[in-house]
């Protein structure tokens, strides 16, 4: 099963694993934020009232809103590459091709949205 | 490179284990909520998006088409927002979302707790986590 892995702490932080290891990463960081963000962002939409009411007003402050929108877009660009390379076996050998594709992707969708935050964000 | 693995039949490469059929749900519920999301994104340029909402509005909207997502836009009338077919798009985004979510939480423990007791309380929270957050989620679509 693989379960005893006798990776220190200091080894795993020192791991170079370059961009391939960055999209693994940033994916867990997005999947992870949006399991936490949804979940509260539920229970906080159903139990309502005052406490409700201050933890949704944090989430629709437009500070907040780039940060999970990051999450949301890079777990959804960065899945749909997983998702293809993964159904179609042949793509695999092109996966730094197919990153360098994702992020250019990723960056325009994702700095429109926060072009359009930042600018409704400060009144505009 | 061999080719080796091709040469077996699906039984003996375990296709049919739980963790195996869970890989490629992850894979299909992706695609699954790609296209409902698409969905949510023609039908909010349909009903207007195009002249009272933001990108960023839009995005809200489409990766939940929850009425209350779009009351804070300029939009004059949200009535079409909030039919049944909307309601029914963002019920099976959120089944769809949540096991595919909660999966993903169950992957990343898997990574820490190592231990055959630990595995099942993990699952058996999991179950719990699906279920109320499916419940939690419907009412707050149908009631919104």
């Amino acid at each position: 099963m693989g379960l005893n892995r006798n990776v220190s702490l200091m080894t795993a932080l020192r791991y170079k694993g370059q961009g391939p290891f960055l999209t693994y990463i940033l994916h867990r960081i997005g999947g992870l934020g949006m399991a936490i963000f949804i979940t509260v962002h539920l229970l906080a939409s159903f139990l309502s009232g005052k406490g409700g009411h201050f933890i949704n007003a944090i989430y629709e402050n437009w500070v907040f809103q780039i940060f999970i929108f990051f999450c949301v877009l890079f777990h959804a660009i960065n899945g749909l590459r997983i998702t293809i390379l993964d159904l179609f076996p042949k793509l695999i050998p092109y996966h730094r091709q197919a990153i360098t594709i994702e992020w250019v992707a990723f960056l325009a969708i994702y700095g429109f949205a926060v072009f359009t935050i930042i600018r409704t964000g400060l009144g505009g | 490179m061999t080719t080796k693995s091709r040469n077996l039949s699906i039984a003996k490469r375990g296709l049919m284990s739980f963790e195996t059929v869970m890989w490629v749900f992850t894979r299909l519920s992706a695609l699954g909520m790609y296209a409902l999301i698409v969905f949510g994104l023609i039908g909010a340029l349909i009903m207007g998006a195009r002249n009272n909402m933001n990108f960023a509005d839009v995005m809200r909207w489409a990766f939940m088409p929850n009425v209350t997502h779009v009351e804070s836009t300029d939009l004059v009338d949200t009535t079409p927002w909030s039919s049944p077919l909307w309601k029914l798009t963002a019920s099976a985004l959120l089944i769809i979302a949540v096991g595919h979510g909660v999966h993903g939480l169950v992957v990343i423990a898997d990574d820490y707790i190592a231990t055959k007791k630990g595995r099942g309380i993990v699952r058996i929270f999991s179950g719990v986590m699906i279920l109320s957050m499916i419940v939690i989620g419907l009412y707050l679509i149908w009631t919104s």
